[in-house]
């Protein structure tokens, strides 16, 4: 029901969509991501479950190229008044930014700082975009596929996963 | 020598022996309590198990009051430096038991974020296994540590609490020469360590 209103105010940004047992999900572009938010806060969609992300590291990583980021942002919403849920995933390259969604949401703060913890994508507009869950210069990025399990442990034996950045100590970040 | 000169109530023995006699049947806990082990702590100290028995009932929460350091859970990455601090403060002499297999080995926690074993950045003397180990593990884990107490040379403690406070130092040098947080200093020690073959940073 949202996505057909979407479609009808915002033609063409929804570039993909499923809906799995009444769980629909969409796919739009960064740049059309404030304009769909904008519009899911009029219909009603005004709490933020959730923002997570998700790296595809198989994905041809084109910069730009439509759809081909590395990594899928994905923002969760709710509608309190209707029940309905929404699914937004939003294609982001490696080294790519995406709009910051503090301005309407306050929960998208820490949630942001998670996903940049995390997976090391930035948000434009944060106003304080540090790492939230592990410490200032941890070296690299957590959840993203090629991290090591274990951090890249030292005393691991054989067996285990190879040493982060071919035993290189990393760059920090 | 006429040993009638001496009144029966004089007994003669080694300084060490009367030293750790009173040490070991008077442990002050310190329960660094971080998942399910510190909930079985407090079953051990209550009235089904009681820890009284075994001299060790006197918990305290300031590390500057207690002798020795139960490590009841996970302890994080992130947490290491804390413990260190904590263990540092302890009053002297001071002995650790690591509780639980999280905090004896990372147990099923194998990832980034988690300390692979606490003996990696402070010393342990007793290690009790078990997820979380009954209480009855626990008091034998103290049993243990009484026993070990009682072997000991007065020195070999001194010694032994030195070349913590040395890798301490170590610690806050390379924080301030390089920048570095408390957690990522410690990391690199782990790495140097790891890299010399020694499995600990003290």
């Amino acid at each position: 029901m949202i996505i057909e209103h979407i479609d009808a105010q915002l033609p063409g940004t929804v570039t993909d969509r499923h809906a799995f047992r009444g769980d629909q999900t969409i796919v739009i572009a960064k740049e059309n991501l404030l304009a769909v938010v904008e519009l899911l806060y009029r219909e009603g969609f005004q709490l933020l479950v959730d923002i997570t992300a998700v790296d595809w590291p198989e994905r041809p990583n084109a910069q730009g190229a439509e759809g081909a980021g590395r990594f899928d942002v994905v923002y969760h919403w709710l509608n309190l008044a209707s029940q309905e849920r929404l699914r937004v995933k939003v294609p982001v390259a490696e080294g790519e930014s995406v709009p910051s969604l503090t301005g309407t949401f306050k929960t998208a703060d820490w949630f942001e700082r998670e996903v940049f913890d995390m997976f090391g994508i930035r948000f434009d507009g944060h106003p304080d975009l540090r790492r939230l869950l592990t410490w200032p210069d941890f070296p690299g990025h957590a959840l993203r596929k090629d991290f090591p399990l274990d951090g890249g442990d030292v005393f691991c034996m054989e067996g285990c996963t190879a040493p982060y950045n071919n035993g290189e100590r990393g760059e920090r970040s | 020598m006429d040993t009638q000169a001496l009144p029966d109530n004089v007994l003669t023995t080694q300084l060490k022996k009367v030293v750790n006699w009173a040490r070991r049947n008077s442990l002050w806990p310190m329960p660094f309590a971080t998942a399910c082990c510190g909930i079985e702590l407090m079953a051990t100290a209550s009235s089904r198990y009681d820890l009284a028995r075994f001299g060790a009932e006197a918990m305290r929460f300031s590390p500057r009051q207690s002798d020795m350091m139960l490590i009841l859970g996970t302890i994080t990455n992130k947490m290491a430096p804390v413990l260190r601090t904590i263990y540092a403060q302890m009053a002297e002499p001071k002995w650790v038991i690591s509780v639980g297999v999280c905090a004896s080995s990372g147990g099923m926690y194998r990832t980034y974020a988690t300390l692979q074993g606490v003996d990696r950045v402070i010393p342990v003397d007793v290690y009790v296994p078990g997820c979380p180990p009954r209480p009855e593990s626990m008091i034998y884990g103290v049993m243990k540590l009484q026993e070990k107490i009682e072997r000991e040379s007065l020195s070999m403690r001194k010694d032994h609490i030195a070349r913590f406070y040395e890798s301490l130092a170590r610690q806050e040098a390379l924080q301030a020469e390089k920048g570095l947080t408390s957690q990522q200093a410690i990391r690199e020690m782990l790495m140097d360590a790891g890299e010399r073959g020694v499995g600990t940073i003290f």
